[in-house]
């Protein structure tokens, strides 16, 4: 006991620590690496929690893909990091936000701290109906079934979120592909890697997905791991990224979430109303929308890393004028 | 006989794990006394290696079962074949930055 005592005040002193160096460091990558390393730490506080789902999908999301994300940007601001950084908000601006800060810190503090006697919760409802749904991890329950709306409008946003990176292209570039910014030379040991993990890491994460339904892990942690291998891919050259205008690729962006809805509709018909599963079918309907959610969650995080489309598109307006494309065959 | 096999078990734990501790805290003072980037990488690698292999090693006997044990020495693995990629990549870094600076 008392060494799980000492290993979480360490932690925390630790995490504190990184999150007050990350604030203060003056260059955006050394913030950024900051950063991850504060996420990863994070995630063994959530382990100790006993969240491991969460854990997982705070190395997974954010450490790792919002750390690629956060890095590609500090590469992009890099000329004009100097002049941002010598600008400083006025005296009134600062103080305003350190208040702010201080309140939020405060109010956090009070819940958790003073928490209401019995704290409020809802996990014997959850665990209660698990033998229902045939799902034995109960995040997972409360993600896909308790919690269904929730999830499906979270996948919404995450497509929003793209389509958000993808207007910062220009108007000639739309429908083209994102160009890594650095090209590593072909012979290096990234270019290896990313050439020996794909396999490895394709198997992790769809069992990742698969053992989800009795054991932490789902969609967002498989899919965040196969779009790793994608990326990896990517960076490395060995597969240029798609061109966003392409239909297949546009098919699989909004797969989980219409499989999600049509799902959803279904149960209008053969269960409850919106987003409720028959019993028997419960666990295979949670398996499937699932799988598709971490196709298009796989797909939507490898986009957003690798950024609006920088080139243009190869065969422009071949989509809307079908009839030229049918000239160009004959 | 499984009395004697615990302990033996338990003695190969706590051996192994130590040791594996002693090569982190070694490559974390070589991290932080060594003078330059490249014998810096060098301290960090023993502890990726040495140090997690006789951790992963120490925690077989107490593996519930033989998937749990392949895992830990997946975990070993992969995290060998990523330490040794990402040390290159900043030997590399730090070799072509040395020259020109």
């Amino acid at each position: 006991m008392t060494v799980g005592f000492a290993f979480d005040a360490g932690l925390a002193v630790l995490v504190l620590g990184v999150a007050v160096w990350t604030i203060a460091a003056r260059a955006a990558f050394a913030a950024v690496v900051g950063f991850v390393t504060f996420g990863l730490l994070l995630a063994l506080v959530w382990v100790r929690l006993a969240a491991v789902d969460v854990a997982l999908t705070e190395a997974a999301i954010g450490s790792g893909v919002t750390g690629a994300v956060l890095i590609g940007a500090a590469a992009r601001l890099r000329p004009t990091e100097a002049a941002s950084a010598a600008e400083r908000p006025g005296a009134a601006m600062r103080l305003a936000a350190g208040a702010l800060s201080v309140l939020v810190a405060l109010a956090l503090a009070a819940l958790v701290l003073f928490p209401p006697d019995p704290a409020p919760t809802l996990a014997p409802q959850a665990a209660l109906h698990l033998a229902a749904l045939d799902v034995g991890n109960p995040v997972t329950a409360v993600l896909l079934a308790y919690r269904a709306v929730d999830t499906l409008l979270e996948k919404v946003v995450l497509l929003l979120a793209l389509l958000g990176v993808w207007s910062l292209a220009p108007d000639r570039f739309w429908g083209g592909a994102a160009v890594p910014a650095v090209r590593p030379d072909s012979g290096g040991a990234l270019v290896f890697l990313a050439r020996v993990l794909p396999p490895v890491g394709i198997v992790v994460g769809v069992y990742i997905l698969w053992v989800g339904a009795i054991a932490p892990g789902g969609a967002f942690q498989g899919g965040a791991i196969l779009a790793a291998m994608w990326i990896l891919s990517m960076m490395t050259g060995l597969t240029g990224a798609p061109e966003i205008g392409r239909l297949p690729l546009r098919l699989l962006l909004v797969a989980g979430p219409a499989a999600f809805l049509l799902v959803g509709l279904a149960g209008f018909a053969v269960a409850d109303g919106f987003l409720s599963y028959p019993a028997a079918i419960a666990k295979s309907l949670i398996i499937a929308i699932e799988a598709a959610l971490t196709l298009s969650i796989a797909v939507i995080l490898g986009l957003l890393v690798a950024g609006p489309p920088s080139r243009e598109p190869r065969h422009r307006d071949a989509g809307h004028r079908p009839a030229g494309h049918g000239e160009a065959g004959r | 006989m499984s009395a004697l096999g615990n302990f033996a078990g338990g003695f190969v734990t706590v051996v192994a794990v130590t040791a594996g501790a002693f090569f982190f805290l070694a490559g974390t003072a070589g991290l932080l006394r060594f003078p330059d980037p490249l014998t810096r990488l060098h301290a960090l690698t023993k502890a990726d290696n040495l140090g997690l292999g006789l951790i992963v090693l120490g925690l077989l006997p107490r593996a519930t079962g033989w998937l749990d044990g392949l895992k830990l020495i997946a975990v070993w693995l992969l995290a060998q074949l990523v330490g040794a990629t990402v040390t290159q990549i900043i030997a590399r870094v730090a070799r072509r930055d040395g020259g020109t600076a």
